[in-house]
């Protein structure tokens, strides 16, 4: 089972929302689309259902074209950030509600919704009306009528983000399972680059309406091919500096300087981007060729267990992720510590030129 | 927890006590004040009980008036309900068409009762009136002034015409306040409109159908304005509803103990009507879960 995408975009009038996209997902796969809000993770997906049509490019399922056959057609279910169930009928009625339209026989229906209510465990809720039900039954309610249509293509709109917490961590550990045994297309949109590397299977990261990488998440996470990507797949995001490469020393600026090994020895000298995540700055030093740099604390936040702390490197605004809480002091220069095996270095485009050592590694 | 006493707070009951005594209670006490004397003129009031309450009872013109406002408000509701559901669902969602329709919708709902009144007189007269000179013409009997059927039609077109609006424009935001992932679920699975409409639309604009319904039952139930300038009534007694009887009670005969009576039935009437409604429509949605 593949669905392809061959040079997909939409636009309305002038504006382009989705700019060609090449994309081919198999069958019995997780596709994580992860971007911010508007990136055009929902209009891809209405492109992939067939809820709408493409401004150009061809829609090819099993090889063949549909890119004209309407949703209705097409063998899709969607599931929504919004929980979409018809409020007049009871659950049951509900999750039949498909196979009803298919013409199932009834103890088809009988069965299949019994079977998707019980790995929703809504085993129980049956005979309810959906607002009878707390929001994160509600969402399962929905997708037990995605599940039960088996469609080939399963598309899930940020089905957790109306959830509170501890709801979202509970369903987010279950849709993977729950959808590996149904051997569909999986795809699943959502903001957080945390959910996309817990649902793990593919990665298509979106930016302004362009998929900017497509493959197998934590390579994704580990290896992206350009700022972008990695600003994208990173909360907070990824922080950046300037940095020159002279021989085979790179400078970070304010004295400070990596050896430059491995793959960037190759490199022709000039200036260069170097990324590096929150979590991979230290407030103290942990590597003996760590560098030092002192930029200005400007807010720090305490979630509990972390501390965010907010910095101001030479015009360059930088968070970092620190274990542990602590009381630093601000609008002062904080001694910070960053080991050369955790910078991305990327080129003046933001193409990434070699993977941090730590990750090509890995 | 010791209870704090502080006899302050109710000053800041008072206003709202002042504005419902001379808005609500007093006004209503000087109608039961009335409903339980009769006087002979002189300013000399007696006691009369519930004489007029089981007068009124006993008449047969206000069994008369009470059954035309049952039929009438019925028809109303029958109409004036699925027809503007039938308008919302057919106006635009966005953009200048939307803005225009929902503006040309709310121009009947802004004319006053007796202006639609004098409109639609003017409008049905077979010797000056367009629609009435037509019929006339073409050959259909139409004369609302002698006609019983004729004046009906006149009343309940008129009533269409100025009210259906209110429900369109009500039905209209329910269903603008539906997101648009119900109706591509529905796509998604095939659903045909109707289906969409049975199990979406229907089950998400309860609630304003549900206002939308009361707010025309009461408002029908105490129609005076427009068929008193149309009809005055007429012809004969057909079209002399609740209110109009009334009036002519109060104020043609100046019967006003009776009249007073009257009132109050009217208003238990309505309050019983709109009561059951709403208990009948909640439970409705509670057991629909919308």
């Amino acid at each position: 089972m593949t669905l392809q995408l061959e040079g997909v975009s939409k636009g309305t009038g002038r504006e382009t929302h989705i700019h060609p996209i090449d994309l081919t997902l198999q069958g019995g796969t997780m596709n994580v689309l992860l971007g911010p809000t508007l990136s055009g993770k929902t209009t891809l997906m209405r492109l992939m259902a067939g809820l709408d049509r493409p401004t150009e490019g061809r829609v090819l399922w099993n090889g063949e074209d549909v890119t004209a056959v309407p949703v209705q057609k097409r063998n899709v279910a969607m599931v929504y950030q919004q929980f979409i169930n018809y409020p007049s009928i009871t659950v049951f009625e509900n999750i039949a509600s498909p196979l009803r339209l298919m013409g199932k026989s009834k103890s088809d229906i009988h069965t299949a919704v019994h079977e998707a209510a019980d790995m929703m465990k809504l085993g129980a809720m049956l005979d309810r009306k959906p607002l009878e039900l707390s929001g994160g039954q509600q969402q399962r309610c929905a997708l037990a009528r995605a599940l039960v249509k088996n469609a080939g293509l399963v598309l899930l709109d940020e089905p957790l983000a109306n959830l509170d917490y501890k709801l979202r961590e509970e369903l987010r550990a279950e849709i993977p399972r729950i959808f590996e045994k149904a051997g569909s297309i999986f795809v699943y949109a959502t903001t957080e680059p945390e959910e996309a590397l817990l649902l793990g299977g593919n990665t298509a990261t979106l930016w302004e309406g362009r998929v900017t990488q497509f493959g197998n998440t934590p390579t994704v996470y580990r290896k992206p091919v350009d700022a972008t990507t990695a600003r994208v797949f990173s909360d907070p995001p990824m922080n950046f500096l300037q940095v020159s490469k002279t021989g085979a020393k790179l400078m970070f600026g304010d004295g400070q300087s990596a050896s430059a090994s491995g793959s960037l020895a190759h490199l022709p000298d000039g200036r260069y981007m170097a990324g590096f995540r929150p979590n991979h700055l230290e407030v103290s030093r942990h590597a003996a060729d760590a560098m030092e740099f002192h930029p200005q604390l400007s807010v720090t936040e305490i979630t509990g267990s972390e501390t965010f702390i907010h910095l101001d490197h030479n015009g360059e605004r930088w968070v970092g992720l620190i274990h542990g809480v602590h009381n630093l002091p601000l609008d002062k220069p904080l001694p910070v510590y960053l080991d050369p095996a955790h910078v991305y270095i990327f080129d003046t485009d933001g193409g990434l030129v070699a993977p941090a050592s730590y990750a090509a590694a890995a | 927890m010791e209870k704090t006493v502080n006899q302050k707070a109710w000053f800041l009951v008072l206003p709202v006590l002042v504005l419902v005594a001379f808005s609500a209670v007093i006004p209503l006490m000087t109608v039961v004040n009335y409903s339980v004397q009769d006087t002979f003129g002189n300013n000399e009031f007696y006691w009369a009980g519930l004489e007029w309450f089981s007068e009124m009872l006993d008449s047969e013109r206000m069994w008369n008036a009470l059954s035309r406002q049952l039929v009438f408000s019925a028809i109303i509701l029958a109409i004036e309900v699925p027809l503007g559901i039938f308008v919302a669902l057919n106006m635009p969602k966005k953009g200048f068409w939307a803005s225009l329709c929902l503006v040309l919708m709310a121009l009947p709902l802004l004319v006053p009762w007796n202006v639609v009144g004098t409109i639609w007189q003017i409008f049905g007269r077979v010797d000056i009136g367009l629609l009435g000179y037509t019929l006339d013409k073409i050959g259909i009997p139409y004369n609302y002034t002698q006609d019983f059927f004729a004046a009906w039609a006149t009343v309940i077109i008129m009533d269409v015409w100025h009210w259906t609006s209110l429900v369109a424009l009500l039905a209209y935001a329910g269903l603008q306040s539906i997101p648009d992932a119900y109706y591509q679920a529905a796509k998604i699975d095939q659903a045909s409109r109707l289906a969409v409409f049975r199990f979406i639309e229907l089950p998400k604009m309860q609630g304003v159908l549900m206002i939308a319904i009361l707010l025309r039952f009461m408002d029908s139930f105490m129609i005076y304005t427009e068929p008193f300038v149309v009809t005055g009534g007429g012809p004969g007694n057909s079209t002399t509803f609740l209110s109009i009887d009334l009036v002519k009670m109060a104020l043609g005969q100046f019967d006003l103990g009776p009249a007073a009576a009257f009132s109050i039935m009217y208003f238990l009437v309505i309050l019983l009507i709109s009561w059951v409604f709403y208990t009948v429509m909640t439970n409705l949605e509670k057991r629909e879960g919308a």
